[in-house]
């Protein structure tokens, strides 16, 4: 090749000649169209640096000051909070809140999405169309009505379990009863996502493969076992993941209906870290709080995107 | 023998047939059996919060009828009295000028970067597009401490402006995501023709590539839609006065009066503040399942 | 419309040449088919002739002026592509005049240059639909109206028949053939079908590994390839090439020697070209239309050989015949009555007029 790039001899002279007018030519066009691309993604850049990357490093210089932010206090916020009980009932309650909530919304959104499945294509609609309608209501609002259901006094459940002879229950009043009550209105609030999202993954394995299954003598059980979970596990792990980290760091259902109460025990990180900054107005106490949700999210947030990394692949 | 061999087949081929048409009924039947029982427990709450905000007072108060059902008859006075005597009204306006304003913000920024990340690609682009997931990632109780002194620094505490201004927070990264998966499906020739055609990079992007990607724009439309009606976190913490308050946090604590709870006003509020997000989900189902399907599948 | 030239035309993605130094002249109205195996760098030339790849080194020009430096849209070319890329959300009016909308032309303009291209590509009852609405083959021709109403100096093709089925893969090619006809713009068309390239072209430009092989009309790339390659790539079935040795007779003419048994007479017009190599290791090429039974339709020219038949084809007009010579298989076409089963015995006549030889270190035709 460097041949022919040698031998033009005498006809390169000119080219080179031109050499700069080229420069100026596409490659001043492809230069411009750099520009215009980092110009038109400036106001995204702007955002994200100046209202989510700067406040989560102002977050971590924050939990190092006093309450009154005039002095630096180093980690003092953190180790006070590391030699708290009420802290570490928070952490306590912040796993068990995510992880049992994750897994029964991940559970019955894979019942019911295979129940929708199973139905005749012209109702699957209006079926997925109903049951996602918890997740379109905002969760705030949603919350309240729940805490109407579990009124004290008022309680619409309580009236049924009397009516069956049960008796009833304290259910946000009494520590235990308050816990799976918002486990339970984040179950209701999150299990339609799952739904949609695996609806979503099962409409797409091939019908092929189910098919081939039947010739080779599969049961249904050994279908979904050998099908239908291979082929979804990558999209029940990214919304497993997505899920762990909203609900993590849930607050409307826990500040709505318990506050954190009673005694503290329904506290989730999100609404400690509310109570001490906000309410109390330790602002570098509360962002402390809130800096240990930081390490379970970061690793989260990693396994989420290898995944949506592999399936984009899978996807082609 | 060779008799049993040939009627063997076709018997057993018609109690083959006969228990797989009975198998399927039953899986039908059971499948919705079991989808009804779901449904109800879906549908419960907000059966009970229309029940409730249909009842008078003292139906809601005296707890002498079964509370799932209206037994007094329906009156519309838990509505008259939300909307002509308390700041609903208020709070409903607030919503919506806020909402609107993220929704206009968060397409225009999140079109163009996911025009440029996922078209134009330069020096840097595709980490770009890995960090705008990740910020996605990180979740609003995380943020709402430092955003609180800094929003207060630029005086915007108490504040819906202030929510105009934190909101996309919520919103932008997650449609420019999902904007650059549609933009990147849109084949690479498309350009190609429209270079051809004459086309600057504006011109390309308002006349081909908006309306190709209309589905994927209306979806993520939606999804800042109800994300900024629905955030509840930054006016719970940035908003106080009720003149300033949007509707979550107005319907949750203003309302709520001296621990007099006017449970069927309440619920009324509820309910005309999750009608919005109801009303386009109801219109607007394919978009809004496909902008929520879209993140974890495109880019 | 315009000639288009291109000099020493190089083109390097990082460091892997994709195109390396190629030169081509396109006179005015000439239909040349650019054509090669895929990665062949065919589409790189047009893309680059288009503007859509900056060249790394050379010079290309289209009217006479040297367009190196000029976007796409300054360049008065139009392109076709694979995929059509037609714009989903325009009608099929709308998709032709998108372009000169952009020009600023004016309205009704437009409409008698979108009527026109649609009279001539018979679209006119489409105008109003969506592409969605379209078969591929409609599809297609909106692609070419969208190139015809500009009026430019170049049309380009890239692929544009490789995503129809068969049958109308043929009816396209000779609706495109029928347009150039009627419009006479210089038309450069990229394709990995050599029978597409062979119908349609003018001229035909055979690419290879970054490089033109040969450039020539469809007769005589067939008859006089340059190279093995070429002799190859075009004709179907492919030429079959026997490793054969030339042995010069004192006097008694030359002979290429392709196993112990066979051997054949170099004819006599061929001798003079041939016999400065005598001695040598060649490829012996043959043609497998001139393979054929002893009584047909060549009957009384070239030379009969005995074969063993190994995989039969009939392929309705004709009949495909297998054999092997050395453990190398050879293919002959043979008249449907004439041909014999898989496993018998047959006696063949090769039509040596139409012979080729070709040195193996250089690979080029003898």
């Amino acid at each position: 090749m460097a041949d022919t790039v040698q031998s033009w001899g005498p006809d390169s002279i000119p080219d080179t000649a031109k050499a700069p007018v080229r420069v100026k030519g596409l490659q001043k066009f492809m230069r411009r169209h750099s520009t215009i691309a980092v110009l038109m993604c400036l106001p995204l850049i702007i955002i994200v640096a100046c209202l989510i990357v700067y406040p989560a490093f102002y977050s971590i210089y924050l939990s190092m000051l006093n309450k009154s932010q005039t002095r630096f206090v180093g980690l003092a916020n953190f180790t006070y909070l590391l030699s708290r009980d009420t802290f570490w009932m928070v952490v306590k309650q912040s796993a068990i809140f995510a992880i049992s909530a994750v897994f029964f919304k991940a559970l019955i959104g894979l019942i019911t999405a295979h129940l929708v499945n199973n139905l005749p294509v012209k109702g699957q609609r209006k079926w997925r169309g109903m049951l996602l309608v918890p997740w379109v209501i905002p969760l705030a609002l949603s919350t309240l009505g729940w805490w109407w259901l579990f009124d004290p006094t008022h309680s619409a459940f309580n009236y049924i379990l009397k009516g069956m002879g049960f008796e009833e229950i304290a259910w946000l009043s009494d520590p235990y009863w308050a816990r799976v009550s918002v486990i339970l209105v984040n179950v209701w609030y999150g299990a339609p996502f799952f739904l949609i999202m695996y609806l979503a993954a099962l409409k797409s394995v091939p019908e092929q493969l189910y098919e081939a299954a039947s010739i080779d003598g599969a049961s249904a059980w050994q279908k979904f076992i050998h099908i239908t979970l291979p082929m979804m596990h990558n999209i029940i792990a990214i919304t497993v993941l997505f899920s762990l980290i909203v609900t993590f760091a849930n607050f409307d259902v826990v500040q709505i209906m318990t506050a954190g109460g009673p005694r503290n025990m329904t506290h989730v990180f999100a609404t400690y870290s509310f109570l001490l900054g906000i309410r109390s107005g330790d602002l570098p106490l509360g962002a402390a709080t809130s800096l240990f949700m930081f390490p379970i999210l970061a690793i989260a947030a990693i396994f989420i995107l290898r995944g949506v990394r592999k399936r984009g692949r899978e996807i082609g | 023998m060779s008799t049993v061999a040939i009627a063997a087949p076709i018997k057993s081929r018609l109690g083959i047939g006969a228990s797989l048409k009975r198998n399927r009924r039953w899986a039908l039947i059971s499948s919705y059996f079991f989808l009804i029982l779901f449904a109800i427990f879906f549908l419960m709450p907000p059966y009970y919060m229309i029940v409730t905000a249909l009842k008078s007072d003292a139906e809601v108060a005296h707890m002498a009828t079964n509370p799932w059902i209206i037994a007094n008859g329906i009156t519309f006075e838990q509505f008259y009295i939300l909307l002509f005597q308390t700041d609903f009204l208020v709070f409903f306006k607030n919503t919506v000028i806020v909402t609107l304003c993220v929704v206009a913000i968060t397409m225009v920024v999140s079109v163009l970067a996911a025009f440029s990340l996922g078209r134009m690609k330069f020096w840097g682009s595709s980490i770009l597009a890995t960090g705008i997931f990740l910020t996605y990632l990180i979740p609003d109780t995380l943020l709402f401490l430092p955003l609180f002194q800094i929003v207060k620094s630029i005086g915007l505490l108490n504040s819906y402006w202030g929510m105009v201004l934190i909101y996309p927070t919520l919103t932008v990264p997650f449609c420019t995501w999902i904007m650059i998966g549609y933009f990147q499906s849109i084949p690479k020739e498309l350009d190609e023709a429209a270079l051809i055609d004459g086309a600057g990079h504006m011109q390309m992007l308002f006349k081909i590539f908006i309306p190709v990607a209309l589905p994927g724009i209306i979806a993520a439309m939606i999804f800042a839609f109800t994300v900024s009606w629905a955030a509840f976190v930054y006016p719970m913490a940035f908003l106080y006065s009720a003149d300033q308050q949007v509707l979550t946090v107005g319907t949750v604590t203003s309302l709520i009066r001296a621990d007099v709870y006017k449970w069927g006003m309440l619920m009324a509020g509820a309910l005309l503040a999750a009608a919005p997000p109801l009303v386009i989900y109801a219109f607007l189902m394919d978009y809004y399942i496909a902008g929520l399907t879209a993140g974890a599948t495109k880019g | 419309m315009a000639d288009v030239t291109l000099r020493n035309v190089v083109k390097k993605y990082d460091d892997v040449l994709a195109v390396a130094s190629i030169n081509l002249d396109i006179p005015n109205h000439e239909f040349v088919v650019l054509v090669g195996p895929s990665g062949c760098g065919k589409s790189t030339t047009l893309r680059m002739i288009a503007g859509l790849e900056e060249i790394t080194d050379g010079e290309i020009s289209i009217g006479g002026a040297v367009v190196n430096d000029l976007p796409p849209k300054d360049r008065d070319i139009a392109m076709v592509f694979q995929n059509y890329a037609l714009y989903p959300h325009m009608t099929v009016a709308e998709n032709m005049s998108f372009g000169l909308k952009l020009r600023k032309f004016p309205k009704a303009e437009i409409k008698t240059h979108v009527d026109n291209a649609a009279r001539i590509l018979d679209i006119t009852e489409l105008l109003g639909r969506r592409p969605k609405q379209l078969s591929g083959g409609q599809r297609q021709r909106v692609a070419m109206g969208r190139a015809i109403v500009r009026n430019p100096k170049v049309f380009l093709f890239d692929e544009p028949l490789s995503n129809l089925d068969a049958k109308l893969r043929v009816q396209m090619r000779t609706e495109i053939k029928r347009v150039h006809q009627k419009v006479k713009t210089t038309t450069v068309y990229v394709t990995h079908d050599q029978v597409e390239a062979m119908t349609l072209a003018d001229r035909v430009v055979v690419m290879n590994a970054g490089k033109i092989e040969q450039i020539g009309t469809p007769n005589d790339l067939y008859h006089h390839p340059a190279t093995r390659f070429v002799a190859g790539f075009i004709g179907s079935p492919a030429m079959n090439f026997v490793p054969a040795r030339l042995e010069g007779g004192n006097g008694a003419g030359l002979r290429v020697r392709l196993s112990d048994k066979l051997v054949f007479n170099v004819p006599e017009s061929r001798a003079p070209r041939y016999s400065p190599h005598t001695g040598k290791e060649v490829i012996f090429g043959l043609r497998p239309e001139h393979i054929t039974e002893t009584r047909g339709r060549e009957n009384g020219v070239g030379q009969e050989f005995p074969v063993v038949l190994d995989v039969v084809e009939p392929m309705g007009m004709e009949t495909m015949v297998y054999f092997r010579v050395d453990g190398t298989e050879v293919c002959g076409r043979v008249e449907p009555t004439a041909a014999k089963n898989s496993g018998e015995a047959m006696q063949l006549r090769a039509n040596l007029d139409h012979m080729h030889l070709i040195d193996p270190v250089s690979n080029m035709v003898l």
